[in-house]
């Protein structure tokens, strides 16, 4: 059989869903493209059980070798560095040929490059070209949190980091919250290191399938706030977090004419004018460039631009 | 490799299967499958060809199958050939005997 050969990771790419799958149960990693969302994340961590984890590997190297993913990015979540598991896990990622490993548990940028060491020594041992395979810290304590500059930055493979509800919760001492007032300033923290760091910032799951109202809420917040995605659970989640998080016609409709009143004026000279109104001066050019090209990844663009 | 002791890797989950390996001292391959009339020359074939890259050439093979892919089954084969090794925790040949 032929391995299926997966496009080079880009670390800027849509990510607006990552799906949390579990490596070992087979029914579920098959199928785990036809739902649309950006990225699928194969979890050999909290979902497999202490007694499976060999089993899991042997699925995984299968499903990554022999599963057509298509543009679907495909994260493997590797067990904590505080267990026995997670240097087998680097090796099957990376010999599997996976677009990037999810750390657990991250809590320092010491972490980041044992990782990036176990990875680089298995690029070289399965003759993948060194450097292919990226990284992404999910951040669970507050320590992790206070450190999320360093760890952003602790590697050029870093694609982003995420930050884990459960644990993290757990660590405060708080329950979700209908305003997400436990995780606020967790987020915002993070949020600004990311965006210092120069790569993406990644919300948590939404535990409650069956609480609608709750997840929207939750996605409006965070895609308010900044993120450029979130985890899934389920595939019904999906739906809503690629609306929520596409420009909207009215938002393209301005950026597209600020983007082209730019151009005129900068030809003219002018640096600062007015557009319906309201001040427009080079942040907002490039923040319309933004949301053209956001638009544009998200296949709602339908302009000339 | 050799059968050392009996092992066993996978579920009766719908898409999964599960792989019984014991030692013996001829090689034989039994097969229950909800889909044994379709399919059960392929997954005989895909069972004998994995245990062919692993060197296996005696030990008693059960295989009881819930509709799983090829590249389940070959997972599965694995799983429980290097637990019947005790090797089945770390320095996998990815890529070498273990391959799609």
């Amino acid at each position: 059989m032929t391995k299926i050969t997966r496009p080079r990771p880009s670390k800027d790419r849509l990510r607006r869903t990552m799906m949390f799958m579990n490596a070992q149960r087979p029914g579920l990693i098959k199928d785990a493209y036809i739902y649309g969302c950006d990225s699928i994340i194969l979890d050999l961590e909290d979902a497999v059980a202490v007694n499976q984890k060999d089993a899991a590997r042997f699925s995984l190297y299968h499903a990554l070798t022999e599963v057509d993913y298509g543009d679907t990015e495909v994260i493997v979540r590797i067990n904590g560095l505080d267990t026995e598991y997670w240097r087998e896990d680097v090796r099957v990622c990376v010999a599997g040929g996976a677009d990037g490993i999810r750390i657990a548990k991250c809590e320092s940028a010491d972490m980041v490059r044992q990782v990036e060491a176990a990875v680089e020594a298995a690029e070289r041992e399965f003759g993948v070209e060194v450097g292919r395979t990226l990284l992404m810290a999910a951040l669970e304590s507050p320590l992790g949190i206070m450190n999320a500059y360093e760890i952003c930055t602790a590697s050029d493979r870093m694609l982003g980091c995420a930050i884990s509800g459960g644990d993290f919760r757990q660590s405060m001492h708080v329950q979700i919250e209908p305003d997400g007032v436990e995780m606020q300033a967790a987020r915002g923290q993070m949020l600004l290191a990311a965006r210092a760091a120069g790569v993406q910032c990644l919300d948590t799951m939404y535990p409650n399938l069956d609480d609608e109202e709750g997840f929207r809420r939750e996605v409006d917040l965070v895609a308010r706030m900044g993120f450029d995605g979130k985890s899934v659970i389920n595939p019904k989640q999906i739906a809503y977090i690629h609306e929520r998080f596409a420009p909207t016609p009215k938002q393209i409709a301005h950026a597209e004419k600020i983007a082209r009143s730019c151009r005129a004026q900068s030809e003219a000279g002018i640096g600062v004018y007015v557009v319906d109104g309201k001040m427009v001066d080079p942040p907002f050019y490039k923040e319309a460039e933004r949301i053209i090209e956001l638009a544009k990844k998200c296949g709602v663009y339908h302009g000339d631009l | 490799m050799v059968i050392e002791k009996t092992a066993v890797a996978g579920t009766l989950e719908s898409s999964d299967v599960q792989v019984t390996v014991e030692p013996a001292a001829d090689l034989a391959l039994a097969i229950e499958s909800s889909v044994l009339n379709q399919y059960g020359r392929q997954i005989k074939a895909t069972v004998e060809e994995t245990l062919g890259r692993l060197g296996v050439t005696t030990g008693h093979v059960s295989v009881v199958d819930k509709g799983a892919l090829d590249c389940t089954i070959k997972a599965r084969v694995e799983a429980a050939v290097f637990r019947s090794c005790d090797a089945s925790a770390s320095d996998i040949p990815w890529g070498g005997a273990v391959r799609s």
